[in-house]
């Protein structure tokens, strides 16, 4: 079986050839971006720092990713506590249409969203690029905090409220405590999809610029090219710590619900 | 929730079938636009490229992926296995829109394999076939669906009963037919939950065909993209979302379809 192993090597070596390329190019003292390299050098870090259009779109794609995280854990709260907990009519169809934004090519989420708008009379705005976030991202939110809330036990809430506690008493105070790591995973998921999401913002945006829609137009000019692959080599550090965090939350859900370890988020 | 995903699609299928006169919405229902989707060759020629550039992509990620996940499911010690997934999923956590950029920079003619084949002596003068054109769109799509058709297919697996391979093995089938009558039928529904998620989103693909395809890798989503907002075309772009949107969901079912009895 070393064929296997070597196989899973060489596999692994395709996956993070791109990656490991980000560094070395925002240290690399050159303006193109080729071998051989030429130097070493932390002025591309630097540059970041003075653009200004940069820290706008910085902020705007915070803003955009913390609200959109924020709408569809809530609307992923509600959405798997309704499908965990109880039955109502049309259920399969709701939550079918709820999960189809994962299986849509998001180009047609986009320019279906696009063509509402335009009918509407919207101008496009940061609020246009949240809700279409928020679209894509309530279906992560849902299939994260289904588990949370599947593994719960049922006798749980109704012991507190035999005890006397009120129905939302026993929500806030037994039930969101225990799937609390489910909601900050899901909350970090969100975020990190939105950050990252380009065509949605692409179509939906307005004057201000997500943080991927700026590095996209900074690709068409070689010379900003350089402090793009710095900007690159920061934005996987901030999504491993976040994704450290998130991976940690998780487990510690886990062992609180005392289920077994299944794997990762996908 | 519901509103704001139906009355988009809805009205998306409504644009298609009116017409646009630069600013103007004329919305007097026509088929003018199928009609010029289907008999214009340049819309034809750009829908079978997208069908089939996301159909090879499937392909070889989903070959490329079964050893990994196999490998991981099978070979890896259990305390082991979460730290494989993990390195696994690290580099998808990484810029979309960088990694198709970085496939420009590897692939291009003085870029990182170039230059390594050329100081390696394996080649004399640099491959031009890995660069814009369709070959570069799969590759880098390639890479980057790669975590989503390994981790459903591990799953798939994980969850074999290693008892069943052990009674093969028992009365007398080798490895190898144990594998092909036992494991492999037994995985088809993570394959087959593989294909569809890498099939679905590949052919609705902007950035990569945009990044590395050049003119002759375009793909049906920067059609769309042109026509609604370079060429002020709406209701064409609709109608082209809607015949992707169709292509998509046919050919999923006929995939679904064909592969009904693994999924009992």
């Amino acid at each position: 079986m070393n064929w296997l192993r070597l196989y899973a090597i060489v596999y692994l070596v395709f996956l993070y050839l791109p990656v490991l390329l980000l560094p070395v190019f925002s240290f690399n003292d050159a303006t193109v971006i080729a071998f051989p390299l030429n130097g070493f050098t932390t002025k591309w870090f630097v540059e970041l720092a003075g653009i200004d259009a940069l820290h706008g779109a910085l902020k705007n794609s915070l803003f955009i990713g913390l609200s959109s995280a924020t709408l569809s854990t809530l609307l992923g709260i509600c959405a798997a506590r309704a499908s965990t907990r109880y039955r109502f009519p049309f259920k399969a169809p709701i939550m079918g249409t709820i999960m189809l934004p994962l299986v849509l090519p998001e180009i047609i989420v986009a320019v279906s969203l696009l063509v509402v708008l335009m009918q509407l009379g919207f101008s496009l705005t940061s609020w246009t690029v949240i809700m279409g976030h928020t679209l894509i991202c309530t279906p992560f939110a849902i299939a994260i905090l289904s588990s949370s809330f599947q593994g719960l036990d049922q006798s749980l809430e109704e012991a507190a409220v035999d005890l006397g506690e009120t129905r939302w008493g026993a929500f806030s105070k037994i039930i969101l405590p225990l799937v609390t790591p489910g909601i900050v995973a899901s909350f970090l998921i969100a975020f990190t999809i939105s950050m990252d999401e380009f065509i949605i913002a692409f179509f939906l945006t307005g004057a201000d610029p997500t943080l991927p829609v700026y590095i996209w137009s900074q690709l068409r000019f070689p010379k900003r090219l350089p402090s793009v692959m710095a900007l690159g080599t920061l934005l996987i550090l901030a999504s491993l710590v976040l994704l450290s965090i998130a991976e940690y939350f998780r487990r510690r859900g886990i062992r609180r619900t005392g289920a077994k370890d299944s794997g990762g988020f996908l | 929730m519901l509103l704001l995903l139906a009355v988009p699609l809805a009205t998306i299928f409504a644009f298609s079938f009116w017409t646009q006169d630069f600013l103007n919405i004329d919305h007097t229902f026509t088929l003018k636009n199928y009609q010029e989707a289907f008999s214009d060759p340049i819309y034809r020629a750009i829908m079978l490229r997208s069908v089939t550039i996301a159909g090879a992509v499937t392909v070889v990620t989903v070959v490329l992926a079964f050893p990994i996940a196999y490998f991981v499911s099978f070979h890896v010690r259990p305390e082991r296995k979460a730290f494989w997934v993990f390195l696994i999923t690290i580099p998808f956590w990484t810029s979309y829109l960088l990694r198709a950029f970085l496939w420009k920079v590897i692939l291009g003619f003085n870029g990182v394999l170039n230059s390594g084949l050329l100081w390696l002596g394996l080649i004399d003068e640099p491959l031009t076939f890995i660069l814009y054109n369709s070959n570069a769109v799969v590759i880098t799509l390639a890479h980057a669906f790669a975590p989503f058709t390994i981790l459903p297919i591990y799953v798939a697996l994980e969850k074999i009963d290693r008892s069943l391979l052990e009674a093969s093995q028992d009365l007398g089938e080798g490895t190898v037919r144990t594998f092909f009558r036992v494991t492999l039928p037994l995985a088809m529904p993570g394959v087959i939950a593989a294909t569809l998620i890498v099939f679905i989103p590949t052919i609705g693909d902007y950035v990569t065909p945009r990044l590395v395809g050049g003119p002759d890798g375009l793909m049906i989503a920067n059609m769309i993209q042109t026509q609604f907002l370079k060429l002020n075309n709406a209701p064409m772009g609709a109608a082209l979302s809607v015949l992707a949107m169709t292509a998509v969901t046919l050919i999923s079912l006929v995939f679904l379809f064909a592969n009904r009895r693994f999924l009992k």
